[in-house]
């Protein structure tokens, strides 16, 4: 069994084109989240959501490539192309077969659906571009960062909703340990905020047209964002041996089914995922100084989380800061798990914690420290990312300080 | 068919009831409707209505949209279709 080691990461969101642009904004408790920008926004009934702004597709990618990428495609490729220069991992031809890319997203190829849809629907049109398919199918971005790497082995896209991101990490973490792969590209990306997109959320009613308040009694429940989040993952030794700087280790995941309900979430379930991350990185709860919340800010998703919380950690429970990042980045439904990771990195290497924005008012049933409005500064040695999907697919991710 | 009946008929069919087994009184929990099933049932009015209903599953109690029974849910709806018509 290999240790794992995180060397690389990269990120575009709503808070930043980088990690240390993320980072900053985290620390500040800066909120992305803002009036939406698209067409036909006066048929929505959901203005708000995270989205990245003055981001120029041509300043980054020529004609070409751009035809073949659609948004998610290209968020991807940035914040992979960030990880791999961080990480200075070379991929050589020999390391070329050994090394993977696993990523997480829901929707795929968003932009690319809505736009065609658009033009053989409303306007009539009965002939679309050549590469619709290749540019929305679900596992593009993957295969794209395997060509702009040359990255020839394990390669696939998981896709369970909002835990997609945090299902791709843990299975790129079991096959760098298991001696499958000895690096991979991990994390996951969506960008669905599209007319067609913010609609069939309107449908559930579960968005809040004010502000993500996680934890606060006043929640009025999820913003959606959008953006990328790509890690390289690799053996300790292999990190060791030629001298690159490790972020953190990855020493735990665990992923469970509730086999119950299509959208709500099951205490059960989350506390068999957070046991279970526990149990794979052979720490005990009282060890865990840090989790980040999957915390959406709907009701039902913040009062199950803190109850499995309180059942798995008892007392340390009380002692332990958790805190929803979702406050200010927006939830990126797909790509979340990999933005929040980010700050379990802060979490370890910096000691400082993320805090949970927009709180207002405690709720009993939310009784944690969840780090309300200002990040704080705090010694923790290992965490955790929890994330707890619609259809109910959990998977939490434990990291430890190096 | 009044409001009301409608109302009513929406709801039976999602709670697999004859129409004649929904009571006014009735919860839409009595009736066997989970949280799923109320979205939809609301969907189910704002099509057959052409209304807006103001309602976030996040917290039912602080939307103006009062669901506690069938007999307060016919008359949101039937506001609401005397205000948006």
């Amino acid at each position: 069994m290999n240790r794992v080691v995180i060397t690389g990461a990269g990120t575009i969101n709503a808070l930043g084109a980088s990690v240390p642009e993320t980072l900053q904004a985290m620390r500040e408790g800066q909120l992305g989240i803002g009036p939406l920008q698209m067409r036909d926004l006066d048929r929505l009934s959901v203005k708000i959501g995270a989205q990245i702004k003055n981001f120029d597709p041509e300043a980054q990618f020529d004609r070409q490539k751009l035809a073949l990428y659609d948004r998610v495609t290209q968020l991807t490729l940035l914040a992979s192309r960030e990880a791999m220069a961080q990480s200075g991992l070379e991929i050589t031809e020999e390391l070329s077969e050994a090394t993977g890319v696993v990523l997480g997203t829901a929707a795929g190829g968003m932009n690319t659906w809505d736009d065609n849809f658009r033009s053989v629907y409303e306007e009539g049109k009965n002939r679309v571009h050549p590469f619709v398919v290749p540019k929305l199918m679900t596992n593009a971005a993957a295969s794209h960062v395997s060509m702009a790497h040359n990255i020839k082995g394990p390669s696939l896209t998981v896709s369970t909703a909002c835990a997609s991101s945090n299902h791709a990490i843990g299975l790129a973490f079991q096959m760098v340990r298991g001696g499958m792969a000895r690096a991979m590209l991990a994390g996951g990306a969506d960008a669905m905020l599209t007319f067609g997109g913010i609609k069939a959320w309107e449908g559930l009613r579960v968005m809040s047209k004010t502000a993500c308040r996680p934890f606060s009694a006043n929640r009025s429940g999820m913003v959606q964002g959008e953006g990328a989040g790509v890690f390289v993952l690799e053996t300790y030794e292999g990190a060791k041996a030629r001298g690159a700087e490790i972020l953190a280790e990855l020493i735990g995941f665990a992923m469970t089914s509730d086999a119950g309900d299509i959208v709500m979430p099951n205490q059960q379930g989350a506390v068999r995922a957070i046991r279970g991350a526990l149990r794979d990185a052979r720490l005990d709860p009282q060890d865990i100084g840090y989790i980040n919340a999957h915390g959406t800010g709907t009701a039902a998703n913040d009062k199950t989380e803190c109850a499995a919380v309180t059942e798995v950690f008892g007392t340390h429970a009380q002692a332990l800061m958790m805190s929803s990042t979702k406050s200010m980045h927006g939830h990126l439904i797909g790509g979340t798990g990999a933005v929040e990771l980010l700050a379990c990195l802060m979490a370890l290497r910096d000691g400082v914690i993320a805090p949970t924005i927009g709180y207002e008012l405690p709720d009993p049933e939310c009784a944690l420290d969840v780090v309300p409005n200002i990040a704080r500064h705090a010694k923790v040695t290992a965490t955790l990312s929890n994330a707890f999907a619609f259809g109910g697919m959990n998977a939490v991710l434990a990291l430890k300080a190096i | 068919m009044s409001v009301k009946d409608k109302v009513i008929q929406i709801i039976a069919e999602q709670a697999l009831l004859d129409v004649a087994d929904v009571r006014l009184s009735a919860t839409l929990e009595d009736l066997g409707i989970d949280s799923l099933g109320v979205v939809e049932s609301i969907f189910a009015i704002e099509e057959e209505f052409d209304i807006e209903v103001p309602f976030n599953a996040n917290a039912p109690q602080d939307s103006d949209f009062d669901i506690s029974s069938v007999a307060t849910i016919i008359s949101a709806v039937e506001t609401l279709v005397a205000e948006q018509s």
